[in-house]
């Protein structure tokens, strides 16, 4: 009896995980079966090569989504400018330099900013950061690429800075102890011996916030205009590729070549994020066999 | 033999929190001898060792009372610079904690700490740091391999030669062969006597035939006090203390 108990529970928990594998399948089955019509329709070179997204044009429908991508990637990329920074040096800080008073505080604090809704955020976006932005570059309005970096930057924060002071504050205390008995100060020891031993774990953490920005929807949404257009500075306009999917679907016409491109464009984010954490698990794999 | 003193405690209390870990040593540690530190688990001797580089500073609720001189220079008075007392008194370690870099970069470490930067002059004491810790020909020629990759007992001599790159006058280590096999801690043992030519070492020591076979002088230690210390023959044929004979003819300990 007790043996079938045991069987049958493991074969519940056993479900439990298929299943998480069966969604994941089936997600990027859904995507690569309703993206397939696009590629043919538009032409996989076409799709990828030109940056003009225009599918409700008369005179003949655009599908590049060239301009999306490169928007996603730089949106990204600043907030990245801002998240790495500040979150590896708070990272540091906490683990390091703040006494157990100051860090039993400020870490929950950083994990609690993980949880405002990304509306919220948006919603800052649009009535505090975009209004600052346009005084102080002496912009007409401050909905462009700066502030969706910002708020993403703000958004990747505490997975930047909790996982990196993890990983920081697992670098052994043989090592830290090795380089005070040499005479170093805490910021040598800090500079050349912590932040090396754990650089796989905070370069993961690094990977791990960027995929979060890259996916992430409302508040890019909110704060960045949305215009199709190709960027051409920080100050532009523009709209990454989660912001064109949510936009557009709720409104395309069933089985027609614009709602299989927008599928292939979430093919596409879905690859992109897949690569992202794919590379973060390797790294993060990686650091825990060398400790 | 030369009789200069090296390190001169008086009167040395550690407390950690309300634990006094340290009570009342006083001791004479004399230049270029290897000084011997032998007791029981928790007896106080890596505790007192780390009171002379300060390392206990590092850790939280550690109080320190009473005088450590060092060349005549008490090591606690304020405005002492721990990173020149630290690189004057180096250390060496139970476990080998060579850094997750190549060999090279371990030794060099402590001097472009301490500001060399010229590639020829940090070559050069690479060497010389490498031959003093009779390691140099095993390894002269992957010197930009991890040192991770090395034995255990390549690593603790890559660890004294870390220690001697920075050209201390003391080496503390703390149990150096303990995580080592026989064949290791003879050879770390043979180096210790030919650092002690140039080098005052002192040595906490789980193992008593090795502070017999390498040592001038031995404290021993129990409950954290000093309850002996002298010549290491005394200590071993005729102690003063029916304490220190016990623990030295295994009836306790």
């Amino acid at each position: 009896m007790n043996r079938f108990k045991e069987k049958m529970i493991r074969r519940f928990f056993q479900l439990n995980g298929l299943f998480v594998i069966f969604v994941l399948i089936g997600i990027f089955v859904l995507l690569i079966r309703n993206s397939y019509p696009a590629f043919r329709e538009i032409g996989v070179w076409n799709f990828f090569s030109s940056a003009e997204w225009n599918p409700t044009s008369f005179t003949g429908p655009k599908y590049g989504i060239l301009a999306q991508v490169y928007s996603s990637l730089i949106v990204t990329f600043g907030a990245m400018l801002i998240a790495v920074p500040l979150g590896v040096a708070t990272a540091a800080y906490i683990s390091e330099v703040a006494g157990p008073g100051v860090k039993n505080i400020l870490k929950p604090t950083i994990e609690i900013l993980a949880g405002i809704p990304s509306v919220v955020l948006g919603f800052m976006g649009i009535v505090v950061i975009g209004p600052l932005i346009a005084r102080v570059f002496n912009l007409n309005q401050g909905l462009n690429a700066i502030n969706g970096s910002i708020l993403l930057g703000i958004m990747a924060l505490p997975t930047i800075t909790s996982l990196s002071e993890d990983a920081i504050s697992a670098v052994a205390k043989k090592y830290k102890e090795a380089s005070y008995g040499l005479g170093a100060n805490r910021w040598q020891t800090l500079v050349s011996v912590v932040i090396p031993s754990a650089l796989s774990g905070i370069i993961a953490s690094i990977m791990l916030g960027m995929g979060r920005a890259i996916g992430e929807t409302m508040a890019v949404l909110m704060a960045t205009g949305n215009s199709p257009a190709m960027p051409e500075n920080i100050f532009d306009s523009l709209r990454t590729m989660t912001a064109t999917i949510a936009i557009e679907l709720g409104e395309v016409p069933f089985n027609t070549t614009h709602y299989y491109a927008l599928f292939a464009v979430g093919l596409i984010l879905f690859i992109m994020t897949f690569l992202v954490n794919l590379v973060s698990d390797i790294i993060l794999h990686k650091y825990q066999e060398v400790d | 033999m030369n009789n200069k003193t090296k390190v001169k405690v008086e009167n040395l209390n550690c407390f950690y929190d309300d634990f006094q870990a340290l009570k009342d040593i006083n001791m004479e540690i004399k230049s270029k001898e290897i000084t011997a530190l032998i007791g029981p688990s928790g007896c106080g001797k890596s505790t007192f060792l780390r009171c002379l580089n300060r390392m206990n500073d590092l850790i939280e609720g550690a109080r320190i009372e009473g005088i450590v001189c060092i060349d005549d220079y008490d090591i606690y008075q304020n405005g002492t610079d721990v990173v020149s007392l630290r690189k004057k008194v180096g250390m060496v370690f139970q476990q080998p904690n060579p850094f997750p870099k190549s060999i090279y970069d371990n030794i060099a470490y402590g001097p472009r700490i301490h500001g060399i930067k010229d590639r020829s002059r940090l070559n050069e004491i690479v060497e010389k740091s490498l031959k003093n810790s009779a390691l140099w020909e095993e390894v002269k020629d992957r010197l930009d391999t991890s040192a991770l990759d090395l034995s255990g007992g390549q690593q603790q001599r890559l660890c004294i030669a870390r220690a001697l790159a920075v050209e201390p006058d003391i080496l503390l280590m703390d149990e150096p062969a303990s995580a080592l096999d026989p064949v290791a801690t003879s050879r770390i043992e043979d180096l210790m006597k030919d650092l002690a030519e140039n080098y005052t070492i002192v040595i906490v020591t789980h193992n008593m035939q090795q502070a017999a076979r390498i040592s001038d002088r031995t404290g021993f230690f129990l409950m954290g006090e000093l309850i002996e210390f002298d010549r290491t023959e005394t200590i071993f044929e005729k102690p003063a203390q029916q304490k220190t004979e016990d623990y030295i003819t295994g009836r306790f300990g």
